[in-house]
């Protein structure tokens, strides 16, 4: 019976991790909508600040298996 | 009428490429009857596909029934496995093959009152309950059994300590398996990609205009020099790290393609085994120390705080070091491992339900989820050599200003 707290514990993560990416995509586009020209460097900081929280989320998935 | 023929021959593409994600897992079918339920064998199996193992497995499966008892016949075996060599170092060098241990025994689910199933050999011993198989060889005299794909020796049988677990004792295991083979492969791969190209540049320099291969990989070289190395590192130093940064961002990339071919010389999963990439992620951790200049170890042992806060922000700087390689570690391996899981999961689903109609769901996610990990492997190269890039940048960064 670890099994069921334990796919919660991964949903959470999992949707916290969603949330945040999300924010990020969402406040990237808007800037490279305002500035196309620093479109490059955006995404730069932006698959950066992606890659930090996707791993937050996927301490939470290792550790939940 | 050329515009037809263009949207055909796509078709037959996508069609072919369906075919090639579907066609090794439909091999592998187990055939399950009787009340046991299949999601546990349909775990083990994709489990097996992510680890690593001793011999590569090719093609085909034992076939298996599971009995409403809960015993398991063997309806046919077809298959094909190619024996690696093991090398164990157990009171000097032992060489062997992995047909050493080819004799695999069959052991039997039984039924336990308390948590499902366990398992037992013939000889009545209990196993863990989520393995099928073990296989006992000899190798230069000695007996040894290879259960989970780890090496015990084998004198008189296995032991189990409280918690079930095997206690016997085990071998240095320095074996070449599939994952090495694969890691080999890459590396030769790697190897015949760029030899000639720099043996052109050695011969002519930078003279003539790139062709060729040179020319399709002077853009990646370009890309990691200008998107990775000179804005984390900085103008002034990034060439010294140029080399470790290509190396790294070329071979965790190829490993990564590697692990996405669905067939033989692929489909090992590299780059998923944590091994991998935290041998890779130390390495990257040994550099940013190694680089580190007075700044950086300043900011770790006299950081700009309140002397009285010393005892507490030290150790945080030092273990902030080491989380770092960590997190560089687990991300990469469990991008990759999840990819591997999810492309299984959706094959899965067929004989999980044990319906044909649900490969109409199942190969296009499947595919979709392929053509997705793509892209991962390519983003999972860049970001590890992306973070290695920053960290040895904040290592080498002066601070003009304090």
């Amino acid at each position: 019976m670890t099994t069921i707290p334990a796919a919660i514990g991964a949903g959470l993560a999992v949707i916290g991790a969603g949330l945040g990416i999300g924010k990020i995509g969402g406040a990237a586009m808007e800037g490279i909508a305002r500035q196309p020209e620093a479109a490059g460097k955006i995404q730069t900081a932006m698959i950066i600040a992606a890659a930090l929280i996707e791993g937050v989320a996927l301490f939470g998935v290792v550790v939940s298996m | 009428m050329m515009f037809e023929v263009k949207y055909i021959s796509r078709i037959i593409t996508i069609a072919f490429v369906a075919l090639l994600t579907v066609i090794p897992n439909k091999a592998s079918a187990t055939i399950v009857e009787g009340e046991v339920n299949s999601s546990k064998e349909l775990q083990a199996f994709i489990m097996h596909h992510v680890s690593d193992a001793h011999s590569w497995h090719i093609w085909g499966e034992d076939s298996t029934v599971i009995n409403a008892d809960g015993t398991i016949n063997v309806v046919s075996s077809s298959a094909i496995h190619i024996g690696l060599p093991i090398i164990l170092i157990d009171n000097g060098l032992v060489n062997g093959n992995s047909d050493a241990f080819n004799q695999i025994k069959l052991a039997v689910w039984e039924k336990s009152d308390s948590n499902g199933f366990v398992l037992r050999d013939s000889l009545g011993l209990a196993l863990e309950n989520d393995s099928n198989y073990y296989a006992i060889g000899t190798i230069a005299g000695n007996k040894y059994i290879l259960f989970h794909e780890k090496i015990y020796h084998f004198e008189d049988g296995l032991e189990f300590d409280e918690e079930g677990h095997i206690s016997n004792s085990r071998p240095l295991d320095f074996s070449l398996t599939q994952n090495v083979v694969s890691m080999l492969l890459s590396v030769f791969i790697l190897f015949a990609l760029f030899f000639p190209v720099a043996r052109k540049y050695k011969k002519i320099g930078v003279e003539t205009a790139p062709n060729g291969r040179q020319n399709f990989l002077e853009i990646f070289v370009l890309f990691v020099r200008d998107e990775i190395a000179k804005p984390n590192i900085g103008e002034k130093k990034y060439v010294k790290y140029m080399p470790y940064l290509l190396t790294i961002f070329f071979f965790v990339w190829i490993n990564n393609l590697i692990g996405l071919i669905p067939f033989f010389p692929g489909a090992s999963n590299v780059s998923g085994n944590i091994a991998f990439t935290a041998v890779l992620a130390f390495i990257t951790y040994l550099v940013t120390q190694f680089s580190g200049n007075k700044d950086y170890w300043k900011h770790v042992f006299l950081p700009p705080v309140p002397k009285a806060l010393y005892p507490i922000m030290i150790p945080v700087e030092i273990i902030g070091t080491l989380t770092k390689p960590f997190a560089l570690t687990i991300r990469l391996f469990a991008n990759i491992t999840a990819g591997h899981i999810v492309v299984l999961a959706f094959m899965g689903i067929i004989f999980s339900a044990k319906n044909i109609a649900w490969a109409g769901l199942s190969v296009p996610m499947g595919l979709f989820i392929s053509v997705l990990e793509l892209l991962v492997a390519f983003l999972q190269a860049f970001i590890f050599t992306m973070l290695s890039a920053l960290f040895i940048g904040t290592a080498v960064e002066e601070h003009d200003h304090h």
